[in-house]
């Protein structure tokens, strides 16, 4: 299956840009579906980004971060044609990993 | 804001609502009404509503005005529910209006 | 006094001759000026970007969310649906011409031989019918993600809307064209109220896109929806937004209005699909 997470990590001498779309429902809890049932919340708890054996971005995330979340953030640090390894975990237990290679 | 081009006219706009709050106010006199006054007046509101939807032009608060209407008498609040149809009718009445008029008046707005 | 008066009878006898004499082109070119001279620091080609080409501050958020867009998700599916064969074999490049591939600016067309106008989303479920398969919501995600993998495929192509010499053809313009000025629902607004009167400006907290390429960037993933949503979702969205019960997707009034809407922005590219908030 294909990987949730889409990322682009780019390095710019002293600093490295981190762009990553993730593909996932983030369903609250709270909204419920046509029937009026309440669609049962699942969403993504922790969101990793590590870099060289350390945690250069960590998210805990709840339920109000929406449907295919996008994050962008910056680390000092980081060199071309180094690995970025990202993971998630969401409140179902489920997770997906991507290695993405700096450019 | 410029205006060249095209004109607008506003005789609509000021009318539509006019309608509702007459019947509004009308309403507070209205004595105790049965089950048959509620009948005629759902009967007649939704009958205009249906030549609105000939005319394709419902509104959504006709709708909801008449659901109003009908779980008022479902639970015997037929004073509501006739106020309600009332009111469903006196929209359905207004949104008939609407699309007759706009049959000419469109053009007013049109970028020439 | 006089003179007043007879301006004014003479406008009244011109807009009935505008009215019952269309001429489309004329049309279009009256459109476009109308909001060139709006906006005149807008390069024609950027009204397809919508709100993006009247703020500022939306512009540079949304570039930003470009490099990485929200519709990726939606775009892939697309791409795959499109691909997969029928159960009978057959595909929807049997369909269309160019195997389906960059056509998406020739929608919608006038059939000269049904008498009527014939959109994209239309089209497609005609071939999925045609072929043993049962036909998609118009507002449903299959029929976003399957109109946002043709418009991707015709990025950059300029609408090309074709207006036979039909009467019937001019009937449907005129048509589409009437349905976009009218006013309806309680609120009592045309879809010129917004993209015509006001665009540029705030409704609650949206930017307002102006009329002229309102179409190029469709199928648009939303923010508001979460998803990607097509032509047929927004117009029956906006008509309960005014408080106006919307008509059947696809009804021949929302094909007429689409037929309208996509010739008075001809020439200017196709962006689709879009991202909108």
């Amino acid at each position: 299956m294909a990987s949730t997470i889409r990322v682009r990590a780019i390095s710019s001498g002293e600093t490295t840009e981190v762009q990553v779309l993730i593909q996932h429902p983030m369903d609250s809890g709270f909204v419920r579906d046509a029937k009026g049932e309440i669609i049962p919340p699942h969403f993504i708890q922790q969101l990793t980004f590590e870099y060289d054996g350390r945690n250069v971005f960590v998210a805990d995330w709840g339920a109000a971060v929406s449907k295919d979340p996008y994050v962008k953030f910056s680390f000092k640090g980081g060199n071309k044609g180094d690995d970025l390894k990202i993971s998630w975990v969401d409140n179902k237990g489920e997770t997906d990993t991507t290695t993405a290679k700096i450019q | 804001m410029n205006m060249t081009g095209f004109k607008t006219t506003m005789r609509l706009s000021i009318l539509a609502p006019t309608f509702v709050l007459v019947i509004a106010a009308t309403t507070s006199v209205l004595a105790a009404s049965s089950e048959a006054d509620f009948k005629t007046a759902y009967a007649a509101a939704e009958a205009t509503n249906k030549e609105a939807g000939r005319l394709r032009n419902q509104w959504t608060v006709t709708a909801e005005a008449l659901a109003d209407a009908r779980k008022a008498a479902d639970k015997s609040d037929f004073d509501r529910a006739v106020a309600s149809a009332k009111e469903a009718e006196a929209l359905a009445k207004a949104s008939i209006f609407q699309a007759t008029s706009e049959k000419e008046a469109w053009k007013n707005l049109e970028i020439r | 006094m006089a003179s007043a008066a007879l301006a004014l009878a003479l406008t009244a006898i011109s807009s009935t001759l505008a009215a019952d004499t269309p001429d489309p082109v004329a049309d279009a070119k009256a459109f476009r000026n109308y909001f060139v001279t709006k906006f005149p620091n807008v390069k024609p080609e950027d009204f397809v970007n919508g709100p993006y080409a009247l703020n500022e501050d939306m512009r540079r958020q949304w570039e930003e969310k470009e490099q990485f867009p929200p519709y990726e998700f939606s775009l892939e599916m697309g791409k795959e649906m499109f691909a997969k064969p029928f159960r009978n074999g057959k595909s929807y490049a049997d369909c269309f011409p160019d195997q389906g591939i960059g056509i998406r600016q020739n929608y919608p067309y006038f059939d000269a031989k049904e008498g009527k106008v014939i959109t994209l989303e239309l089209a497609l479920n005609r071939c999925r019918e045609a072929n043993g398969e049962p036909p998609f919501s118009y507002v449903g995600d299959d029929m976003a993600a399957l109109t946002a993998y043709m418009a991707f495929t015709s990025r950059g192509k300029p609408f090309d809307i074709k207006i036979p010499d039909d009467p019937r053809a001019l009937e449907a313009y005129q048509n589409g064209k009437r349905y976009f000025y009218t006013r309806r629902g309680q609120l009592n607004f045309s879809c010129a109220t917004c993209h015509v009167q006001n665009p540029g400006e705030r409704m609650r907290a949206e930017i307002l896109a102006p009329a002229l390429g309102i179409l190029n960037a469709m199928p648009i993933y939303r923010s508001e929806w979460g998803g990607m949503g097509t032509i047929s979702r927004r117009l029956t969205t906006c008509n309960s937004q005014i408080r106006g019960v919307p008509l059947e997707p696809q009804a021949d009034e929302y094909r007429d209005l689409e037929y309208y809407l996509s010739y008075v922005s001809n020439g200017l590219p196709i962006s689709g699909p879009g991202s909108r908030p």
